[in-house]
């Protein structure tokens, strides 16, 4: 029976709406959903898109400071990707009856959450390499299981951001290893980078498995596909090779391989500091809301002139066609 | 003016000669051409495209999953369209 079949009792939709996502069959838009899928998806999607925007601000920072024009011209490209990537995703979560002015406004406001990743400073330019290498590629394990997710919209739009993440997260590694393998003082402003971003990037994958309120449920609807401490593991086992190539450490003593697991081991994580930041007590939280407000504020006068320029370009149109008449 | 309610258009690729326009998304656009333009920045950023379709959301007319069970349902139980449904010798080749 399918939970768009009419007549049903809202019981009876439930029930086939779980069969349904568990034989792996996709949602869209228009199709019968728990009002908790629903809100659910809103949630996690706009959160995803106001962290590709405000995602921005960390390497925007650095734009016109870039060391060379072959790395700006990258940093360019991939801080233009950010930007699309909020965009593909704000597209995905309106197609949950949600607008997109209201999420901006949330956004504006200081309202909606975003990744506590991008509250942290980017003092120098091995922050760059540190961002793309380490961000990035947290992002990718992250969103790669995000492909199948159950509600199409969304994991369509996460197969266009995969694709485009794999040279941001090349980029980044290029700069720190150009970095690490440079001279004395450009190795240590890489490992300085490291030591500041390697715990934030850790915390990415969110809370451990037994505090994570919405885990269960995303995963019994195939939003979600691994723990967050499966996502975390699986992180440390591809960084810690990575880092040891470019001669870098690792700013966690207890990062050890474990042959029994078949993984490292690493050390625990500071979770109240990851509260802090969500709390906004962050070292950036102020700035960045500020810096996209001032932002928003800044392109009205584009908005309004693109609106003008409609309405002049839909009246003379309409003139042409009295006169034709 | 805080909010720009601009209108949706839902966005058509084709990402070669030869194949059809794909749907990949939507853009909000003052007018059709401010459309084009902005999904043109959004969703070819890397040569995806050779053409592209705008058109606004609120025109697409599309059917009803609560009716599909009733709105497919004569296309259901016709299974001699397909060829399965015919029986061919094994030693018959070019069937
Ligand atoms: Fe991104
Ligand atoms: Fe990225």
């Amino acid at each position: 029976m399918s939970m768009n079949a009419p007549g049903l009792t809202e019981d009876q939709r439930n029930q086939a709406f779980s069969e349904y996502v568990g034989d792996e069959s996709k949602v869209e838009p228009k199709d019968w959903m728990p009002e908790a899928y629903r809100k659910s998806l809103v949630r996690q999607i706009s959160q995803h898109a106001h962290s590709e925007i405000i995602g921005m601000y960390p390497e925007g920072n650095w734009l016109t400071r870039a060391p060379s024009l072959r790395r700006k011209v990258a940093l360019l490209a991939k801080v233009q990707d950010e930007a699309g990537h909020g965009m593909y995703l704000y597209s995905a979560v309106e197609t949950l009856g949600v607008s997109r002015d209201d999420l901006f406004d949330d956004l504006l406001s200081g309202k909606a959450k975003y990744s506590s990743i991008f509250n942290y400073p980017t003092l120098t330019w091995a922050d760059i390499g540190a961002v793309g290498w380490l961000v990035d590629s947290a992002a990718i394990i992250n969103q790669v299981p995000l492909c199948r997710c159950s509600y199409g919209p969304y994991a369509r739009a996460m197969v266009k951001i995969c694709k485009e993440e794999s040279f941001h997260q090349r980029q980044g590694f290029e700069i720190m290893n150009t970095m690490a393998k440079g001279t004395d003082a450009q190795h240590r402003m890489a490992q300085d980078a490291l030591n500041r971003w390697w715990w934030p990037s850790v915390m990415m994958f969110g809370p451990p498995d037994n505090e994570s309120k919405h885990s269960a449920q995303s995963m019994a609807w195939k939003i979600k596909r691994h723990s967050n401490d499966d996502l975390r593991q699986r992180y440390v086992d591809v960084m810690v090779p990575q880092a040891e190539f470019m001669g870098l450490t690792i700013p966690d003593p207890d990062i050890k391989w474990n042959e029994e697991r078949g993984h490292y081991d690493y050390g625990d994580i500071d979770w109240t500091e990851f509260k802090q930041v969500m709390a906004g007590h962050g070292q950036c939280n102020k700035q960045r809301i500020e810096t996209r407000q001032a932002a928003h504020e800044n392109g009205r006068w584009v908005r309004d002139a693109a609106l003008a320029y409609a309405e002049k370009k839909a009246a003379r149109k309409a003139a042409s066609k009295v006169a034709a008449e | 003016m805080a909010k720009n309610d601009w209108p949706l258009f839902e966005v058509f690729i084709r990402s070669k000669q030869g194949l059809d326009h794909r749907h990949v998304g939507s853009v909000h656009a003052i007018d059709a051409e401010m459309a084009l333009t902005n999904a043109r920045d959004l969703y070819t950023r890397r040569g995806e495209g050779v053409s592209i379709w705008v058109v606004a959301s609120n025109d697409i007319v599309a059917s009803n999953p609560e009716e599909s069970g009733t709105f497919f349902d004569p296309a259901e139980d016709k299974a001699y369209r397909h060829p399965t449904f015919y029986e061919v010798p094994d030693d018959v080749e070019f069937l």
